[in-house]
């Protein structure tokens, strides 16, 4: 294990925050079209976080235009430009699923303090 | 340049290429792989370099291959194929084997191994075979229906695909690709699976069918 240890050490990104189920973040994804480069930004609220290390993925939920919308994410992939947490939620459950069923009010998270 | 290596499959995981895509690999330790002997047209027939992996004790070894071993001034190995390549008289019986001086990354190539043995395993299993129906009442859930006509010819062909032992047997995978190699710590990574289990040993080969 130990090899294996190293080489997924040496892929982890250092500049990632500390991100919670409940959080709201930022993440800015980069896009390739053709060979032009641009910045993708997506806003919503961490509703899953699974695996550790380089496996780490979460999800992102997001309501565009009435339609809920879920990306899922590798925390360490170099496609990340940057995650930024706008605000850290106060939630009772790991995996925030019943959001999916809540609409408008309903679908707030209180934020922490 | 030669060829093929020996190696330990480690594990797999995942890592990123450049442009952020997931790409599952196995990481496979090429260390003690060496030079034993070499293979000449004149002498055996063929031009080739037998190369050995993992080194056991003198004893566990027949006097008959310790005397093999003592030729190439190598320890005694577990492990001896031959493989292919060129200029293979720059290589000296005896001289570690490097994956590095082997295969760089994006090479392509074959890898063969000893599959995990499943046991005696039914046709579903072992041959895809769809099987019956589950339910209303067809007492024909798992089982391989016909296996021949009657009287004619009064015998089940022989290969007829049926249940038996599945598995522990030389399997080899083509074209996967060479997503890095560590020279340090002598490890390859190779794209996708590779078969047999963690601690297997494998055979790493250049591609027959894909070369750059």
């Amino acid at each position: 294990m130990g090899a294996l240890h190293e080489i997924e050490k040496s892929f982890l990104r250092t500049d990632v925050p500390a991100l919670r189920p409940g959080d709201t973040v930022l993440v800015k994804v980069k896009i390739k079209e053709g060979d032009k480069e641009r910045t993708q930004p997506f806003e919503g609220v961490v509703i899953k976080l699974r695996g550790s290390g380089v496996h780490c993925m979460f999800t992102v939920r997001k309501v565009s235009y009435g339609v809920g919308v879920e990306r899922i994410f590798p925390l360490h992939s170099p496609a990340i430009e940057s995650i930024k947490v706008l605000s850290k939620g106060r939630v009772r459950r790991a995996k925030l699923y019943y959001l999916r069923n809540l609409k408008g009010k309903a679908a707030r998270i209180e934020s922490e303090k | 340049m030669i060829e093929g290596i020996f190696g330990k499959k480690i594990g797999m995981t995942h890592v990123y290429s450049g442009d952020g895509a997931v790409v599952p690999v196995t990481v496979v330790a090429t260390g003690s792989c060496c030079v034993v002997q070499r293979k000449t047209k004149s002498s055996d027939g063929y031009d080739a370099m037998q190369i050995g992996f993992l080194v056991k004790k003198d004893g566990r070894a027949t006097l008959a291959m310790q005397g093999h071993f003592k030729k190439a001034a190598t320890p005694c190995l577990y492990h001896l194929c031959e493989v292919k390549g060129t200029e293979l008289d720059s290589y000296k019986p005896g001289a570690p084997l490097k994956c590095s001086d082997v295969f760089k990354q994006g090479d392509f190539v074959d890898v063969t191994g000893r599959s995990k043995g499943k046991g005696f395993q039914g046709s579903m299993k072992r041959h895809h075979f769809s099987g019956g129906a589950e339910s209303h009442g067809s007492m024909h859930n798992r089982a391989p229906g016909s296996i021949g006509s009657s009287s004619d010819p009064s015998r089940v062909y022989k290969g007829m695909r049926m249940a038996g032992h599945m598995g522990d047997e030389r399997v080899t995978v083509q074209n996967l690709k060479v997503v890095g190699v560590r020279a340090e710590d002598d490890l390859i990574l190779i794209n996708g699976a590779v078969p047999g289990p963690i601690n297997g040993i494998v055979i790493i080969k250049r591609s027959v069918k894909r070369r750059k």
